[in-house]
């Protein structure tokens, strides 16, 4: 019935403007989104950055952020810890700002989403139920797309693909191999993680080699024919590890059929054999476990949803943003699950509110550092449009032709992006 | 007395539910300049070696863009950034950066 009122209807009610205007006031406690529940699972870079921007987008919604670590340990600037310039402290980040803006952190792990009945199990048997539910899982991993290895023997042969104690173990066995030994990385197919990652963790494992066992070797078996700022990571290694890492493209030979994880030996579709003091084998992947679990995932494992608003399309009411969605043409990366999350978070408050939510726009950049010294980016702009979901509007690599005083400024820019970013996020 | 008070609070409850009259949008400018954040700090307060751009005028920044975006200013990612933006996106952003305090 009441929506058969007209706004003038209203303001005659009232006798005038005037009187709306001092009794909105009042109003605090009572508009749709006040006692509207938004619940947010996973506290990595798409869901610290969705939950914290409700906030600020909204100081009524009662937000709920669920993250089994109290503290998140970032995947960007990783393979800085793995090469030994910097330390876990320094990517580790807690969620006590959330907490002060008055976003209720709850440190489990999610069992069950009833996305009928709108509400979420922990593993401590608690429910929290929800108006809009928000899915930041992350990743997970296709063991089965290789013989030989299973998910525990990651504790043999790490991925480090996630930030925390995998990150601690390749650093160990890199700092425990002896000089002249050899190093084998194995990317993903697409599309993973971090596109540039492997890459940047190439370069630095080849520094860290290059001050301290000059005589070792870096071998890269890849499933794929090319990756991420290829030319500008070829050019690098070349000017700053010449002889030092040898790239095996897919159809060259890289792509691997098993793994003896016994004796960190990697076999080939070619029928070679390569053996290693220490293997990095980053396995192909999918989204995080839940999202499955929640039935929201397509048969390769990845969430489609309305890029626009990263609502799903399997459940109303339920969004999934960050690596584990299909989000057009952006890559899975810590600062896209950035953009999202504030993309989402405006999308949700606009449905809440009932009103049109702006134009989307989204930004991803990505710096890989070479060296302590030499920098690399990759930039791009992105909006939606119907036809094309999220298209490109602008950016591009940094310029082949560049000197070493560019090179600086990006590693410069590289540690200012880190500080920007995680503040943006967990700050 | 009570029932004049309580009558019009609980109509105007009712409009904020339907959204028709007090909801507010999100604005263009906002979303815009969101998608900065990230690597200038939220609301342009870099922590670090990002140039900070809160409170710069609106035409600093504007000018900047314009000419980042065609290539008559020195940059690393900037100019490449810049190309993704129209002059009316430009200044928007300018003016939310602007704004903040």
């Amino acid at each position: 019935m009441m929506k058969n009122y007209t706004r003038r209807k209203f303001i005659k009610l009232l006798g005038g403007t005037g009187a709306l205007l001092s009794a909105h006031s009042l109003l605090t406690g009572c508009g749709k989104t006040a006692s509207a529940k938004v619940v947010i699972i996973g506290g990595g870079f798409g869901g610290s950055t969705c939950a914290k921007y409700l906030r600020r987008f909204d100081s009524n919604l009662d937000i709920t952020l669920i993250e089994a670590s109290s503290r998140f340990i970032t995947c960007p600037f990783s393979n800085m810890v793995i090469s030994g310039m910097q330390t876990m402290d320094s990517i580790s980040h807690d969620y006590t700002a959330q907490t002060d803006r008055g976003i209720n952190m709850v440190h489990a792990r999610v069992q069950e989403v009833d996305a009928a009945a709108k509400k979420v199990t922990l593993n401590n048997g608690k429910q929290i139920e929800y108006d809009r539910l928000v899915l930041s899982p992350g990743i997970d991993f296709k063991w089965d797309e290789v013989e030989g290895m299973q998910a525990s023997d990651a504790e043999v042969i790490p991925h480090a693909w996630q930030g925390g104690s995998q990150t601690i173990l390749l650093h160990q066995q890199l700092t425990a191999m002896s000089d002249g030994g050899v190093v084998i990385v194995a990317p993903p197919k697409n599309p993973f993680r971090c596109p540039p990652g492997p890459y940047e963790r190439i370069s630095l494992i080849a520094h860290y080699l290059k001050q301290h066992k000059p005589k070792s070797k870096i071998l890269v078996l890849d499933v794929k024919d090319k990756f991420s700022k290829q030319a500008l990571f070829m050019q690098g290694w070349e000017k700053l590890y010449p002889g030092m890492i040898e790239w095996v493209a897919g159809s060259k030979g890289g792509r691997i059929e098993e793994v003896d994880v016994a004796t960190r030996s990697l076999h080939t579709e070619f029928g070679d054999t390569h053996k290693a003091d220490v293997v990095n084998f980053i396995p192909a992947q999918k989204a995080g476990a839940i999202a499955h679990h929640a039935g929201l995932t397509n048969n390769d494992g990845w969430c489609f949803v309305d890029q626009r608003t990263f609502e799903s399309e399997v459940h109303k009411d339920v969004y999934i943003i960050g690596d584990a969605s299909i989000a057009g043409v952006m890559p899975k990366s810590g600062f896209a699950a950035n953009s999202q999350g504030k993309v989402c978070a405006a999308a949700i408050v606009s449905s809440l509110r009932g009103v049109a939510m702006p134009d989307p726009s989204y930004v991803n950049t990505c710096y890989s550092l070479l060296s302590p010294d030499y920098g690399i980016s990759v930039a791009a702009v992105y909006r939606y449009s119907e036809e094309k979901g999220i298209y490109k509007t602008g950016g591009g690599v940094s310029p082949i032709e560049a000197d070493a005083a560019y090179r600086l400024q990006e590693a410069r820019y590289a540690r200012g992006w880190y500080d920007s970013i995680t503040m943006d996020t967990f700050g | 007395m009570k029932t004049l008070l309580i009558f019009p609070v609980f109509i105007l409850c009712l409009v904020v539910q339907t959204g028709e009259v007090w909801a507010t949008e999100i604005t263009r400018a906002v979303m815009l300049s969101n998608s900065c954040a990230a690597c200038h700090g939220t609301d342009g307060k870099s922590p670090g070696a990002i140039p900070a751009i809160n409170g710069k005028s609106a035409q600093f920044i504007s000018q900047s863009l314009r000419e980042f975006r065609e290539d008559k200013r020195p940059a690393t990612v900037m100019g490449r950034h810049a190309s993704g933006y129209t002059d009316e996106e430009i200044q928007l952003i300018a003016e939310y950066f602007s704004s903040q305090p």
